[in-house]
């Protein structure tokens, strides 16, 4: 299956290889650097690359590429998948899925990806074992390890593995027994210029953290699980008893984990709870561009809307933006043409806007794409689809 | 590294210790001097006694290794510490030894000893890990010790050793080849395990070693589609898409019929329901249209283990891993009917929220999906609109999939969709966006035109790629209807003014020329321009160029000629020979000379000819042919290692193949032989649970028992048959060996010529005896009246030979005997039947013939094929034995009401049912007597009688289907089996040490049966005399996978010695060992073919507690037996 695994950064360097089998040279990765160079973005890299005789699949996540290298047919989202689970266990590991942290800690790297796959075949993925097999380091114990020259490798093998719960270790206590679900949802929104939405959708999560004592049975129950259009879950959760009840019934891994992921269909209607006015014009013959743009809240139930990202692309021809935003800070990138906006927290008695002119390029004609505004954004406690939940059970 | 600057300081003082034996070659230069100190200093680390030091140094050399630094010079001391006591320094030995063992071979052979040493571990996780990086280490020469190391790990008692063994596997094939018989052996066995650990790891290895054996998955087929759900995720996708390939060969097309019915309703099929049971009963085809489940109206059912894989997988729809959900989309999408294919959609549509890579691969496989089933995801086309944030990858498969999703009633929709895209500022995506246009409008003539006045528009844009995309959609378009469009075609002539896209300008031109009849006032003045502008132009403009002025000259040669013909003396000129080529050809075809061929008349046809109009369509057609979401299907060419998917099958094939006993896997492990007409009653019973739980076959045997009145009286009436068979049986026996015994008395001529006559006269007996097959009373009056002539020659043929004989007494004497044995208590039998062994010597020994024991058995009661008659010997004793004995076998049958526990050693099974033999029915036991003629062979006794009314000929065996490797000695023809009457015959068959059934047919004159012998694994063993020392000794060397321990607790009745030694010699054909404790009882016996060792310890405990433990060479006839003896014990 995957033969080996290169890191490459985002100016180009391999600072990580690893083989699982014989090695391959890492001038294979000479294919991908070829595919880079034609992308125009970095995103616009084709996840799998043939080459004379390999296979090359890689991502792209947190300005890292991860290059598998492959060499017989295997499912390409087999391996798609892997490589975005070693980079969450990275980031679980080491907060940060960087390439400093990855130098840093290389040696922990090498031996979970020693762990993860056996002979390019997964072996222990579940990040219930792979800590258990392998202690992440904390600064207390990096401490421990150079004074006592311990090591991070963990004494005990996992049980885990061998239980009938494979994601849960035995033998877990805590002094304080709690459970935290986070509900989080994104509504995914495409509106036309004249305000009406083309298509929304609701995406939400049930994260969890889990703090435990023994083999815990949980139970969760929704008010109104119908809303749930489409879900997948981790693996604890039964089936049977959803398809049956509507009920989630599951023994939890310890620590964190994603319980569900879910979908709200764009069949029911969705109220976006932002609304934005904008008025961006070019004139034909001038320099000048006029760009006016104020947001508002519309629906929000009282809660505050927060943390707000407005970002555009806005056309080639432009070359400077002389803004004058009511609240937060603005940036423009001449050479990307990007725009963005930190909005903060908007208030609905005076409503932030962001209004001045652009420069174009002197004699150019109009540019006639219609920049296209992204809106990020975030209110707390409030979920948009509706759902709620009714009760949790031990 | 960040340490880096601790070498440096370290550097001067360690490159004095230096081991000058690892110099390294000088002329490498100063640059790696620092390296080489640097690895000096490391291998004095390694050297040094504190793990805080040893771990420093390898977590250094590492991080070297990581960061793809060459340390293979620091292998002598690093693989000292392999057996280092701390895990974390031993962890890291373990990654360089993979990592450079493959370099440095001879010097990673010090390890191994560590290893193996590992293997033997108590705990399973060091047994596991020493597996997985003996397995890891690519060096040829260990492969016979990894070979040995992965078939014992094959059987560890731990799941997870067992999974790391399976993981070995595929690299121990890639080492070396030529070990995948003994791989698939090893694989074959995991395979059949039970636990969801080992399963995903196994199919991995699978489908590396040998994909093609696709027989080995039969057996496990129901076990793997139960435990999918619970086996981890990566093993899923595997299972998921071999199992998609396994069902392509074995179930039949579920959508078949929505091609040849036009009402397409649902699954059922009424063509195919007589082809899919075309070889199983009446019976069961009758119950399977009564069960309910799939099939309302029709016969045919979709094969339930077809139901069973699409039911077991949706569940993992809801997967949190995309390669599961793509592995059960891919497998709905192959092999589910056309109805259910629908609940993937929504699945996939969710994997469309996740990383891109993900969305890319998604829509890949979409695009090749919406092409088939378009309906499939008609719901969800707001789920493909663009998002400006999606790469422009993304963008271009969304636009593929909304184009392909676009029909008569969304179109307008998605062209609204389409308008907003052509603003975007990514210009390809832009470009990707007109050609999609292009296709709609292809696709759907009602916009046709409405898209084609959008793309007139767009030639007005700013954009020249955007003008150029546009210009070639639109002659695309035109060729469609071009008379209606004669203003769109002036419109774009004047572009060729601004576009300079050349391929824009070579489509404008291609334009004109085709369509210059419609413009015939515009086309020769842009000849005109062009050819001004000629020498400018690119290739694919000049050819057009030249294209258009050949067909103005063709329609308007006045006003043209010379344009033309400047254009071509332009073009002979030119630097590109394809253009001074194509420009003389032209020139011979249109401008008339005096030479000018025949073609120049056709001329003005060959350019004006009707063109038909390009076909727009999806490059995603046709990839389906590729398994979806595999590698080869993403890159629309075969990778290496891809299995084809395979095309269904015509007709399907047995079912029957992945029926698995539940209750004892034992025998139906091989079983294949349900398909048969007949098939021997226990294999039935035996499989009656799967039975049961397939719901289409019906149990019948078991039924019948209890109820049937047919079958019941049958079954009465065959025990009074065999009742009468069996004295008419032994008459015959004693009459037979009589005459035999004549033989040997005098060897005188005259009685030779006596014999010749017996001969013919045992002839004519055994016509006698031949069952009757056909019951039909179409018998004609003639044949009835030779049988009666028969008969009475028959008679005077047996008092003359009694007449002769002088022994009578002594056949008397054995038939006595033969009664008493029916009479007497079952205990007696046993012992007999244990006895018949050790007399036999001393009978050799007074014959005083040169005959071995095993011609004792060549009497011709069992008729062994090869000429029994010549066969001289046999004194009177052996003779009573062998009647003894025979009279033994048959009591069985006679007493079989009574008898409730097969105390006999001899248990019949049944070849041949009365009812399905039509009126001739066959019975078999194993006589467990060598079999003269090939010891190899396990001797089959069988009996025919004939329940018929009319007679039955030309009893005989044919068209006999084995296992490789199995022979078969057939039994000489029985050529007259009289109705009522009864024969026996013995035949040899060499199982080669396995359960696989014998198939064959039984034939006679009129009718042919299938029937099968599976033989319980207790039957391929024969007794073997061993002392107590020599069965420890022997023991001894069993041990470890080739020895198998149960315990049990003993059923209250058999917990004495004497019941537990009557059990086990009842269930397997073994010896008993004299054994000094009375808690222990003890057998031997060797395997008939190759004649492995079998022992047998039941060591009893108290309160019926005991331990059973079998050691054999053969594994698998050890676990079968364990199996057998255990049901026998605990029954």
């Amino acid at each position: 299956m995957i033969h080996s695994l290169f890191l490459v950064n985002a100016s180009g360097d391999i600072f990580l290889e690893k083989h699982w089998k014989s090695v391959v040279s890492r001038s294979v990765c000479d294919y991908f650097f070829e595919a880079q160079e034609r992308a125009t973005e970095p995103e616009n890299v084709p996840p799998v690359i043939p080459t004379p005789h390999h296979y090359l699949i890689s991502v792209l996540r947190h300005r890292i590429y991860f290059v598998a290298v492959i060499q017989s047919e295997v499912p390409p989202l087999f391996v798609i998948e892997f490589l975005h689970r070693v980079v969450d266990t990275f980031q679980d590991y080491f907060g940060v899925c960087t390439e400093a942290a990855i130098k840093d800690n290389v040696v922990v790297v090498y031996e979970l990806l020693e762990e993860m796959l056996d002979n390019g075949f997964p072996l222990a993925t579940e990040s219930n074992i792979l800590k258990e097999l392998i202690k992440p380091p904390t600064i207390l114990r990096t401490m421990v390890n150079t004074i006592t020259g311990s090591t991070n490798v963990g004494e005990q093998l996992p049980t885990g593995q061998l239980s009938v719960v494979p994601w849960r270790r035995t033998g877990v206590k805590y002094t304080n027994n709690e459970a935290y679900f986070d509900v989080v949802e994104e509504i995914d929104a495409i509106i036309d210029k004249s305000g009406s939405t083309i298509t929304a959708e609701i995406q939400g999560v049930i994260d969890a953290c889990v703090k435990l004592t023994g083999m815990p049975d949980l139970t969760l129950s929704f008010m109104n699980p119908r809303l749930l259009d489409d879900v997948s879950f981790h693996p604890c959760v039964r089936f049977k008893r959803w398809e049956a009840e509507r009920i989630l019934s599951f023994i939890p891994p310890d620590g964190n984990f994603r319980l569900l992921s879910y979908h709200v269909s764009s069949q029911n209607l969705v109220a976006i709870p932002v609304y934005v006015k904008h008025n961006i014009t070019f004139r034909e013959g001038s320099s000048q561009g006029r760009f006016d743009l104020t947001l508002g809240p519309k629906q929000t139930m009282g809660k505050a809307v927060e943390s707000v990202l407005v970002s555009s692309q806005l056309p080639r021809g432009v070359l400077n933006a002389n803004l004058n935003p009511s609240q937060g800070t603005y940036t423009f990138d001449p050479v990307t043409k990007m725009l963005s906006w930190d909005v903060g927290k908007i208030n609905p008695q005076k409503l932030p806007s962001l209004k001045g002119t652009m420069s174009l390029q002197a004699g150019a004609s109009k540019p006639d794409e219609n920049p296209s505004i992204n809106i990020q954004f975030k209110i707390q406690q409030m979920a948009i689809s509706g759902c709620t939940q009714a009760g949790q059970t031990l | 590294m960040s340490a880096s600057s601790a070498f440096n300081d370290e550097k001067g003082g360690s490159s004095s210790v230096g081991e000058p034996e690892y110099g390294h070659d000088p002329a490498s230069g100063g640059i790696f001097s620092s390296d080489y100190k640097r690895h000096d200093d490391l291998k004095e680390m390694l050297d040094s006694n504190k793990d805080s030091l040893k771990l420093e140094a390898m977590k250094r050399i590492v991080a070297m290794i990581a960061r793809g630094k060459n340390a293979s010079d620091l292998f002598p001391a690093v693989v000292k510490n392999v057996a280092c006591k701390n895990i974390e320094v031993k962890k890291l030995v373990y990654v360089y030894l993979v990592r450079y063992a493959e370099e440095q071979q001879d010097l990673a052979l010090l390890s191994i000893s560590t290893f193996q040493r590992g293997l033997k571990d108590p705990n399973q996780l060091i047994r596991a890990s020493a597996l997985r990086v003996l397995s890891s280490i690519r060096v040829t020469i260990i492969v016979p010790i990894m070979m040995l190391a992965i078939k014992e790990a094959a059987s560890d008692m731990s799941p997870y050793v067992r999974k790391t063994a399976a993981h070995a596997i595929p690299k121990l094939y890639s080492l070396d080849p030529e070990q995948k018989d003994q791989l698939i052996e090893v694989i074959e066995k995991l395979l059949a395990d039970k636990t969801t650990l080992v399963a995903g790891s196994v199919v991995m290895a699978f489908e590396e070693v040998c994909p093609e054996r696709i027989d080995l998955i039969h057996k496990n087929y129901r076990k793997l589609c139960n435990l999918l759900i619970d086996v981890e995720e990566w093993g899923q996708v595997v299972i998921i898409n071999m199992l998609t390939r396994y069902a392509r060969t074995q179930f039949l097309n579920p959508n078949m019929n929505e091609s040849l019915l036009e009402e397409g309703s649902g699954g059922d099929r009424t063509f195919y329901g007589s082809d899919e049971d075309e070889d199983e009963d009446e019976e069961e085809k009758e119950k399977k249209a009564e069960t309910p489940a799939m099939a309302k109206r029709k016969p045919y059912v979709m094969d339930p283990d077809h139901r069973l894989l699409l039911r077991n997988t949706k569940p993992l729809l809801q997967s949190r891993n995309a390669a599961v959900v793509m592995a059960v989309a891919q497998l709905y999408f192959h092999l589910a009917p056309k109805a259910e294919v629908g609940v993937i959609a929504k699945a996939l549509v969710r994997l469309l929220r996740s990383h891109s890579e993900v969305q890319y691969v998604v829509l890949q496989n979409v695009a090749t999906m919406t092409i088939k089933r378009r309906g499939m995801f008609e719901p969800y086309l707001k789920s493909f609109y663009i998002r400006s944030t999606d790469p422009t990858q993304i963008k271009v498969l969304k636009l593929e999939v909304l184009t392909n999703l676009a029909n008569e009633t969304n179109i307008s929709t998605i062209l609204r969709e389409f308008q907003t895209y052509i603003k975007s500022m990514d210009k390809d995506f832009v470009a990707a966006t007109i050609q999609a246009i292009g296709r709609c409008a292809t696709n759907i003539g009602e916009v046709r035109d409405t898209c084609l006045n959008g793309l007139v528009q767009l030639l007005s844009n700013r954009d020249e790629l955007v003008v150029a995309e546009s210009v070639v959609v639109i002659k695309k378009l035109l060729q469609m209807q071009p008379e209606k469009h004669s203003d769109i075609i002036k419109h774009m002539a004047k572009l060729t003014d601004n576009i300079q896209v050349p391929m824009a300008r070579a489509s404008i031109l291609w334009l004109i020329g085709e369509y210059c009849e419609h413009v015939p006032k515009i086309a020769p003045d842009v000849l005109r321009k062009m050819a001004k502008s000629f020498t400018n132009e690119e290739d694919i403009v000049k050819l057009q160029i030249i294209n258009l002025a050949a067909k103005l000259y063709l329609t308007n040669s006045k006003q043209t000629k010379l344009l033309t013909q400047y254009v071509l003396n332009l073009a002979k000129y030119d630097q590109n020979y394809d253009i001074r080529d194509r420009a003389r050809f032209i020139r011979q075809l249109i401008v008339p000379t005096e030479k000018s061929g025949a073609l120049s008349k056709y001329a003005k046809k060959l350019f004006l000819a009707l063109k038909p109009a390009p076909v727009l369509e999806s490059p995603f057609k046709d990839r389906d042919h590729f398994q979806l979401g595999s590698l080869s299907h993403l890159l629309n060419a075969k990778a290496g290692g891809y299995q084809e998917l395979p095309d269904w099958p015509e007709a399907a094939p047995d079912p029957s193949v992945r029926n698995v006993e539940v209750k004892d896997s034992v025998f139906t492990l091989l079983e294949r032989v349900t398909t048969l007409t007949s098939v021997p009653e226990w294999t039935k019973c035996s499989s009656r649970e799967k039975r049961k739980e397939k719901k289409v076959e019906k149990p019948f045997y078991s039924d019948s028992e209890g109820e049937s009145g047919p079958t019941e009286s049958a079954d009465s009436e065959s025990d009074s048959a065999s009742g009468s068979e069996s004295g008419s049986g032994s008459e015959e026996s004693a009459s037979r060996s009589e005459s035999e015994e004549s033989e040997d008395g005098s060897e005188s001529e005259e009685e030779e010529e006596e014999e010749e006559e017996e001969k013919e006269k045992k002839k004519k007996k055994k016509e006698l005896k031949k069952p009757v097959q056909e019951s039909e009373s179409e018998q004609s009056s003639e044949e009835e009246e030779r049988k009666h002539q028969r008969k009475t020659k028959q008679r005077k043929s047996d008092s003359e030979s009694e007449s002769d004989e002088d022994e009578e007494s002594e056949s008397e004497s054995s038939q006595s005997e033969s009664e008493e044995s029916e009479s007497e208590a079952e205990v007696k039998k046993k012992k007999k039947a244990a006895e018949s062994k050790p007399p036999s010597k001393p009978v050799k020994k007074e014959s005083k013939k040169e005959k071995k024991e095993m011609s004792l058995l060549d009497l011709d009661d069992f008729e062994p094929a090869p000429s029994p008659q010549v066969t001289p010997v046999n004194t009177f004793l052996s003779n009573s034995l062998v009647t003894d004995l025979e009279g033994l076998s048959l009591s069985d049958t006679v007493l079989s009401p009574a008898t409730i526990a097969p105390s006999s050693a001899l248990k019949n099974y049944e070849l041949l049912h009365r009812i399905t033999g039509e009126g001739l029915s066959v019975e078999y036991c194993f006589s467990r007597q060598p079999f003269s003629p090939d010891a190899n062979m396990v001797a089959v006794q069988m009996q025919f009688t004939n329940n018929a009314t009319a007679d039955t000929k030309n009893l005989h065996i044919e068209d006999v289907k084995l296992q490789s490797g199995m022979r078969v000695k057939e039994f000489s023809e029985i050529e007259l089996l009289p109705a009522g009457e009864t024969a026996t015959a013995v035949m040899g068959i060499d199982f080669c040490d396995s359960t696989q059934a014998a198939n064959f047919q039984l034939c006679t004159h009129t009718r042919k049966f299938f029937v099968s012998i599976q033989p319980p694994v207790g039957e391929l063993m024969r007794p073997v005399f061993l002392t107590e020392n020599e069965f420890k000794k022997e023991q001894g060397q069993l041990m470890g996978m080739n020895e198998i321990t149960e315990k049990l607790t003993l059923d209250m009745k058999c917990r004495n010695e004497h019941t537990i030694v009557q059990r086990v010699t009842t269930a397997a054909n073994l010896s008993r060992v004299p054994c000094g404790s009375d808690k222990e009882c003890r057998f031997a016996g060797r395997t008939v073919s190759s004649s492995s060792l079998v022992l047998v310890t039941v060591a009893t405990k108290e309160e019926g507690a005991a331990q059973l433990t079998v050691n054999c060479e053969k594994m698998v006839i050890g676990t079968m037996l364990v199996k057998d003896i255990l049901l026998a014990l605990t029954q």
